[in-house]
């Protein structure tokens, strides 16, 4: 199976952070309030809340991918 | 951008550089404005026969424009998608030269227009356009020297437009430039739009930088074994440099890879000391004299510690302050930026601040600036942020490393006796 990284739009992001609340462990935010983001594929531990923190986004910015 | 802060061609002379790198491939002595000289001097345009990726790929032939990508691989992509999608491409001719440190483009239009559009054309033919725009500052000189090239060609099949592209900085980055021809929007659409797929007009889309289309058209015709007569193995071919700043003579010069870089700044008849920006506003601060003899190409530029990005070469006046003209860059940056992405829209005016209140004398200022960079490189849609981050970067090692007594000066006397700036920015 491939693995899973979650990658943001920055143009559509606008900063709502929920996605952080979502999954804190793996997503900060910086000062300005835009998420940082691991880099590298997803532990399979964190895909399921990896995408309760998508779906949370007000704007759909963030979006779970498969990386071969 | 105005014309006092971005002299046309007419205020940039070329020099013909002094034997060894003596070349005239792009620039020739007696300029080839009209299309008879043109063709005078390199011959009629041939019908392509193919292979034209594989010749790109042979000559190792990097974009001019900044990135330096390897040009075969995009003409190999766009091709691609065009047996893929099976709708004709578009090429873009990107002749906006939005670095305001870079005046090469339009040395190279002014003297050869018609080598340029050639490169187009033979581009379209390889990849299978049936249209190529010629994007150029509107109301430029640029502009005009192109639309009249184009009038003076024969009419063929191939459509060939020159338009006019708001004079900002970012307006020049590839898909941005995409966006414009699209909707009319000058900002970057970053990784979300793959143009050599689905770019001008939802059709694979080649875009590139004028010098490069200028030598794609020369080792079209002439055969990646001329081009690599002169410049080093793994970089064949000239390139061209614009030298600004305090040098006696700016200007703009074709040399062959690998001259050294003392031998470059001779043609603008500047010794290799001091501190220059080299590569443009997404460039790096480097000490001339300790890399006077290494050679001007990419490579040995980055393993330098330096970047060729755009070609430019702005020397420091000797007590002039890398300081200062890193934060007047930064702030430029900052009001150059598209405000699309939050980490540039915010990160770029903070590290623009940062660097300001340093040169005050603000020693936190410090330990933000290497908290935030590394926070901000990476995250925007297109790389406007990461040159950003790269340059004040650079700046930061210069002062800490290079040259701590002028930064403990900026720490103690809140400031420097540094003579005006001497780094060329236009309109943001």
């Amino acid at each position: 199976m491939s693995s899973r990284t979650l990658r943001v739009d920055p143009i559509s992001c606008r900063a709502h952070g929920l996605c952080a609340d979502e999954l804190p462990e793996v997503i900060v935010l910086d000062e300005w309030g835009y998420p940082i983001l691991p880099t590298g594929p997803l532990p399979p531990e964190w895909v399921r809340r990896a995408k309760s923190a998508a779906a949370a986004c007000p704007v759909l910015a963030l979006r779970i991918q498969n990386i071969p | 951008m105005s014309t006092a802060t971005h002299p046309g061609p007419a205020t940039y002379d070329v020099y013909r550089a002094p034997n060894p790198t003596a070349t005239d491939r792009l620039l020739p002595v007696r300029p080839t404005y009209g299309l008879a000289q043109h063709v005078a001097r390199i011959g009629p345009l041939r019908s392509t026969t193919g292979g034209l990726g594989q010749s790109l790929d042979a000559a190792g032939l990097l974009g001019r424009g900044g990135a330096g990508f390897p040009t075969g691989r995009k003409v190999h992509a766009v091709a691609a998608a065009v047996a893929r999608t099976r709708l004709p491409a578009v090429v873009v001719a990107n002749c906006c030269e939005g670095d305001p440190t870079s005046t090469k483009d339009r040395v190279l239009i002014s003297r050869s227009p018609h080598l340029v559009i050639d490169g187009a054309v033979i581009a379209a033919s390889a990849v299978g356009a049936d249209r190529v725009v010629l994007a150029a500052g509107e109301n430029s000189a640029t502009h005009r020297i192109l639309a009249a090239a184009v009038a003076e060609r024969p009419g063929t099949a191939l459509e060939i437009g020159v338009v006019g592209v708001p004079h900002r900085y970012i307006a020049s980055e590839a898909t941005a430039l995409v966006r414009f021809l699209n909707s009319g929007d000058a900002r970057p659409a970053g990784k979300l739009l793959p143009i050599w797929e689905r770019g001008v007009g939802g059709r694979p889309t080649l875009v590139d930088n004028a010098e490069t289309l200028a030598q794609l058209a020369l080792i079209s015709r002439f055969g990646p074994d001329w081009f690599a007569a002169v410049g080093t193995p793994a970089e064949p071919g000239t390139v061209l440099v614009s030298i600004g700043g305090a040098v006696p003579r700016p200007g703009v010069v074709e040399v062959p890879h690998g001259a050294p870089l003392r031998d470059v700044l001779a043609c603008a008849g500047a010794p290799a000391t001091g501190w220059a920006l080299l590569g443009g506003l997404a460039g790096r601060w480097i000490e001339l004299s300790g890399v006077a003899g290494i050679g001007y190409s990419t490579a040995q530029l980055a393993a330098a510690g330096g970047v060729r990005g755009v070609g430019s070469i702005i020397v420091l006046p000797p007590d002039g302050c890398l300081l200062t003209e890193t934060a007047r860059i930064l702030h430029y940056q900052a009001q150059a930026g598209a405000r699309q992405c939050g980490p540039c829209m915010f990160g770029l005016p903070a590290i623009a601040a940062d660097m300001t209140t340093l040169g005050r004398g603000d020693r936190g200022a410090l330990d933000r600036l290497r908290r935030r960079l590394p926070v901000i490189n990476g995250r925007g849609a297109c790389s406007h942020p990461d040159g950003a981050v790269a340059l004040a970067a650079s700046a930061l090692a210069a002062l800490t490393t290079h040259q701590p007594g002028h930064l403990r000066q900026h720490l103690t006397a809140g400031g420097c006796p540094a003579p005006a700036p001497v780094v060329p920015l236009g309109a943001a």
